[in-house]
């Protein structure tokens, strides 16, 4: 089962795809308009960053010396704030000199059931389903101090369209695809992520309890796929869906 | 005013209220229930953003040189706890202190304003207790969820004060006391970025929006909390916000007998 979310006369609804790719309201309708889509859930976002080896080895003699004298002993988290949150197809302002800005294309574990204290076997049972997230970032030269200005521009989060039910994705085996201007341009999978999607909810949920609707961003890989105004970016995933995005110069974003 | 969100005994709905002088609060229907007699939730909600080593002494106090750009981290919901409530210890820990903030709390959305303006864009004021636990520090990301995120940590409230109740805030007297005894005491003038600063920073490269919350930071005077302890954070003319330890054990005993 697909669901995404959309906004109607000023509300947050519901739909569901058709065979033939128009919507079905949450009420039964058929939506005739061209859907305005939000991100598929308004729960808290937490990010783990450091989690893919393509950055892990990066900064790997780095992290011997200061700041930081030695490698992170628990998850990495950062919080991706409401006004980051955006929807499919929406443009997303790349701001005039704030220097280089990158695509993360990724997953989104949406939490389903209120958890706390969790081990890792029973973690997938609070997960309700799963989503597409772009984690747009600039680029970040230091990861001693919060990423606040980097990572928490409005719309640096758009998620969507879809978020499809638990069952029919395997969190273990996950690959995300990021398109450019149509090209294929970079690679995440699961089985490059230092801790797995169950060992994340288990670590997350041992100090804050995760609620329905929040959703875990498990890994972004190393910043390669720079965007600039004008480019448009696509990430998809096999059996979840296809989320795109155009970005736009800051000045003539509405 | 003094505007709060409360639930009453053994009901999900949260009401919004308002604040009597004697602390008891009155419904949107008249109804008038007494400050032991209703549970103090977070009094507003949006995204919190906390402040590090924003009060010149407490830097000192870290050893740390004030930043020379806002030290900025972000907290969720999942760590909000309201008026009298409890926080829990992890066990095994060496040192886990309080801090004593201001907490302005945002009104209009908020998008490259500048320090001139920025007061528009308040709402009100606020107290919390942005407690840390030191144990967890890691050089990453810097103070990191686990050390600052964690349920019940970050106790706030009991209300918000409407903004032009407050003549200044940059001169509004912040105390903490452990068990009766005044542990610590500073002053918001003592702020390294003030509210307007603080204001125009954020709205520069991110939209603030109604709700949002800025705890302000802590001056010196830290000191570790145990089980058993009560601690009361003040912020002149703004509001006293009672708090209490317990242990993992004790949380868990509150959390099987109260649904």
């Amino acid at each position: 089962m697909k669901q995404g979310r959309i906004v109607l006369d000023q509300q947050a609804r519901h739909v569901t795809p058709l065979a033939d790719g128009k919507l079905l309201l949450d009420n039964g309708n058929p939506l005739a308009d061209q859907p305005q889509w939000l991100a598929p859930t308004s729960g808290t976002v937490y990010g783990v960053a450091l989690n893919h080896r393509s950055l892990l080895d990066k900064l790997a003699a780095d992290f011997q010396q200061p700041p930081y004298q030695k490698a992170p002993a628990t998850p990495v988290l950062f919080i991706k704030p409401r006004n980051t949150h955006a929807g499919h197809a929406s443009n997303i302002a790349l701001p005039a000199q704030a220097g280089k800005v990158f695509a993360g294309g990724t997953l989104g574990v949406v939490i389903g059931k209120t958890a706390s204290k969790l081990a890792e076997e029973q973690a997938l049972d609070v997960v309700a389903g799963y989503t597409v997230v772009n984690e747009i970032s600039l680029e970040e030269s230091s990861f001693y101090r919060p990423a606040v200005k980097a990572k928490c521009r409005d719309g640096f989060c758009p998620m969507g369209p879809w978020q499809v039910d638990a069952a029919s994705i395997d969190p273990l085996n996950v690959e995300i695809r990021s398109y450019l201007n149509g090209q294929l341009a970079e690679t995440n999978h699961s089985r490059d992520w230092l801790r797995s999607v169950p060992q994340l909810i288990a670590a997350l949920s041992q100090f804050m309890t995760l609620q329905p609707g929040d959703v875990i961003i498990p890994a972004t890989p190393l910043r390669q796929l720079e965007i600039r105004p004008g480019d448009s970016v696509a990430v998809e995933i096999d059996g979840i869906g296809r989320l795109e995005n155009r970005f736009i110069a800051e000045e003539s974003a509405q | 005013m003094k505007h709060a969100r409360i639930r009453l005994p053994g009901q999900a709905d949260i009401h919004p209220v308002l604040v009597q002088a004697d602390h008891s609060v009155q419904l949107a229907d008249g109804r008038r229930f007494a400050e032991d007699a209703v549970e103090w939730l977070p009094p507003a909600e949006g995204t919190v953003f906390a402040l590090g080593l924003n009060y010149a002494d407490h830097a000192a106090e870290l050893a740390f040189k004030a930043p020379t750009e806002p030290l900025v981290f972000l907290k969720s919901p999942a760590t909000l706890t309201g008026h009298r409530q409890v926080s829990v210890r992890p066990d095994n820990l060496l040192y886990m202190h309080y801090e004593c903030e201001l907490v302005v709390i945002i009104g209009k959305t908020a998008k490259n304003v500048k320090r001139a303006q920025a007061m528009d864009y308040v709402a009100g004021y606020s107290v919390c207790n942005d407690y840390a636990v030191r144990d967890y520090l890691e050089n990453y990301y810097r103070p990191n969820l686990r050390v600052k995120n964690r349920d019940t940590l970050t106790p706030i409230g009991p209300w918000w004060v409407d903004r032009d109740d407050v003549a200044d805030p940059a001169a509004l007297a912040l105390r903490t006391w452990v068990n009766g005894e005044l542990r610590q005491q500073g002053n918001t003038r003592d702020m390294v970025f003030d509210i307007p600063y603080l204001i125009e920073y954020l709205s520069s490269f991110m939209t603030l929006s109604p709700g949002d919350m800025i705890a302000t930071g802590t001056p010196e005077g830290l000191a570790d909390v145990v089980p058993g302890d009560e601690v009361v954070v003040e912020v002149e003319g703004v509001g006293r916000l009672v708090n209490h330890i317990v242990s993992e054990t004790q949380y868990a005993a509150l959390h099987t007998t109260a649904v």
